[in-house]
């Protein structure tokens, strides 16, 4: 039977598949995509006008709720923003710690991309042994911070906190046993073992990834992807390299590239990504181990940086600067500033006009999930429908973000 | 930041802008340095003449970002703002071009297609029109939303949600 007519079907946006509410308005010729047309905005909230409507601090818990999947790395890249508007920089401590939290979120958010995505190709089982070690980061943040997602942990000028010895070595918690961060990380590469043993050389998901959705260099660079999406494609651009921040030129690690650009080279660059992260998180802590547990992890700039609790009993100037900070908010100088940092899925930027007074007047976040979005259209094109499913997957998207 | 002195610009950033102003001359600004950050002003009928000799001489080959600026007491009203990236060379630059509401700025998605989506959020959030764009329609909101939530006049919180009344009666409980 010759096929001429195409059909027009909405994939979303309640599918399981979609990673949140997203809706791909799809048009088939049989089974075969002709056209992609993703429709956004279900999630949609508002929050640069939010942001642009909270003093600098508060707006550390609205960045949280944008990309779920990384709240410390959208804390991070508030802060660093604010930080190069007031010329502020946390010691050396603060920074480690930042990187370390930094890492440990992006395995976490691997880890969720990995199970989900796999799951949506059938492979079931991943999911459970990658949620077990996410279940592990999670309860590191939980010791860290009290808080398991939305952590607001990373503050301008530092940390909210040094982190308690439990985080390393690990405690009990209602009678349920909280790994340190040391035993985690030095059981991690071998679980990355175990999930590269199930899904590497299984020919089932080789066959449904390879060759699948494949974009070229100079697509992916047009299409202005980020993150492990553009680097499968074989473009060496870690923000991490190119534009180091928080002293990530002083680490050892590679970035890792694919060839040929298609939905398997997505998921090798980011197995590959969750060895590096490891051996970054090990280095951090050795640094942080050498500068020892009484090292400051904030900065002491009074003006833009609350005083620690214990001086405000005997020191009147700290009792009103800290009553300053909390009631009226810090005022950076005018300027303006774009920062950018390597998220889980890509340059995740911020860009911030303030003219001086407690709250910026532009706040503008470049989501790279959002950006990424649009290559699923070229990516899925010509393939069968339930290649679609795969090509959506492997670019990571979380909506979250997409939608803010 | 740490070795970057605020508001001076790094050589790598300065040998650019001299190639940059080589080719252009007065017609882009350059602006007092920010930071650290490279920011140059230009006409929005120069605007694409400047990103593909920055695309295709300079070396920016990747465009990071766009998005727009209200000053809301300032003539021209808006500033459209793109971030463009050298990875290898380790240089940002910023291109600004001002406009007033309704004018319309170049799409730059003939030179990177990925600049699709941010432009549309641009429009739907400022209503600045973007010409030569394939698909300018809102992205974000709902097609029926009026008005643009991003320019500094739109009121926060005091627009009225429209939920669905008859769905509320259903419930004999909620209050009317």
């Amino acid at each position: 039977m010759r096929q001429t007519e195409t059909i027009t079907v909405n994939m979303g946006p309640q599918h399981p598949s979609t990673h949140g509410v997203l809706r791909l308005v799809v048009e088939l010729e049989g089974e075969t995509v002709k056209r992609v047309e993703p429709v956004i905005g279900y999630l949609h909230t508002g929050m640069e006008k939010e942001l642009e409507n909270q003093r600098y601090i508060q707006a550390v818990t609205v960045t949280d709720r944008m990309d779920y999947l990384s709240p410390l790395g959208n804390n991070l890249v508030w802060c660093l923003a604010v930080e190069r508007l007031c010329g502020l920089e946390p010691p050396p401590k603060g920074q480690y710690l930042r990187v370390l939290l930094a890492e440990l979120q992006r395995i976490s958010s691997h880890l969720v991309w990995l199970g989900s995505h796999v799951m949506d190709l059938g492979a079931t089982s991943v999911f459970l042994y990658c949620l077990r070690e996410r279940e592990a980061v999670l309860d590191l943040f939980e010791i860290a911070s009290g808080v398991r997602l939305m952590t607001s942990f990373i503050r301008p000028g530092g940390l909210r906190q040094d982190v308690p010895p439990e985080f390393y070595d690990g405690t009990m918690v209602n009678g349920r046993g909280m790994l340190g961060l040391r035993r985690f990380i030095a059981d991690f590469p071998s679980r990355i073992d175990d999930y590269e043993a199930l899904l590497t050389g299984n020919p089932i998901f080789c066959q449904r990834t390879q060759g699948v959705g494949r974009l070229s260099a100079q697509q992916a660079v047009d299409l202005c992807l980020t993150g492990a999406n553009l680097r499968a494609s074989g473009v060496d651009y870690d923000v991490r390299k190119a534009f180091p921040y928080s002293r990530y030129d002083e680490f050892d690690f590679a970035v890792p590239l694919g060839a040929n650009g298609d939905v398997f080279d997505r998921y090798t660059c980011r197995i590959a990504e969750l060895r590096q992260s490891a051996r970054i998180v090990t280095q951090a802590l050795a640094r942080i181990d050498a500068l020892g547990p009484d090292a400051p992890v904030n900065s002491d700039d009074r003006d833009y940086v609350p005083p620690p609790k214990p001086e405000l009993a005997w020191s009147m100037e700290s009792l009103i600067r800290h009553f300053k900070i909390w009631t009226e908010g810090i005022k950076p100088p005018a300027g303006e500033v774009y920062v950018q940092i390597e998220s889980p899925r890509g340059e995740l930027g911020v860009y911030l006009v303030s003219a001086g007074g407690n709250k910026p007047v532009r706040a503008h976040i470049r989501p790279p999930a959002f950006v990424n979005l649009q290559a699923v259209g070229a990516m899925a094109k010509g393939h069968m429908i339930a290649d679609l499913v795969a090509c959506l997957g492997s670019l990571d998207p979380v909506l979250g973000e997409i939608d803010r | 930041m740490g070795d970057v002195r605020p508001d001076a610009l790094s050589p790598a950033h300065a040998a650019l802008g001299e190639r940059l102003s080589a080719r252009f001359g007065e017609r882009v600004a350059s602006e007092p340095p920010c930071r650290g950050q490279w920011i140059v002003a230009v006409a929005p009928a120069e605007l694409l003449a400047v990103l593909a000799f920055a695309r295709d001489e300079l070396g920016l080959g990747h465009l990071s970002d766009v998005t727009a600026v209200d000053h809301l007491e300032r003539a021209p009203r808006f500033d459209v703002v793109y971030q463009l990236a050298a990875p290898q060379l380790g240089v940002r630059l910023t291109v600004k071009t001002r406009v007033a509401p309704g004018e319309a700025v170049p799409s730059v998605t003939e030179l990177w297609a990925g600049a699709n989506y941010p432009e549309r959020e641009v429009y739907d959030l400022f209503g600045i029109p973007f010409e030569g764009h394939p698909h300018l329609a809102r992205i974000l909101l709902p097609d029926e939303f009026e008005g643009h939530p991003l320019r500094r006049d739109f009121p926060l919180g005091e627009v009225e949600v429209d939920f669905d009344i008859p769905h509320r009666k259903r419930f004999s409980h909620a209050p009317n």
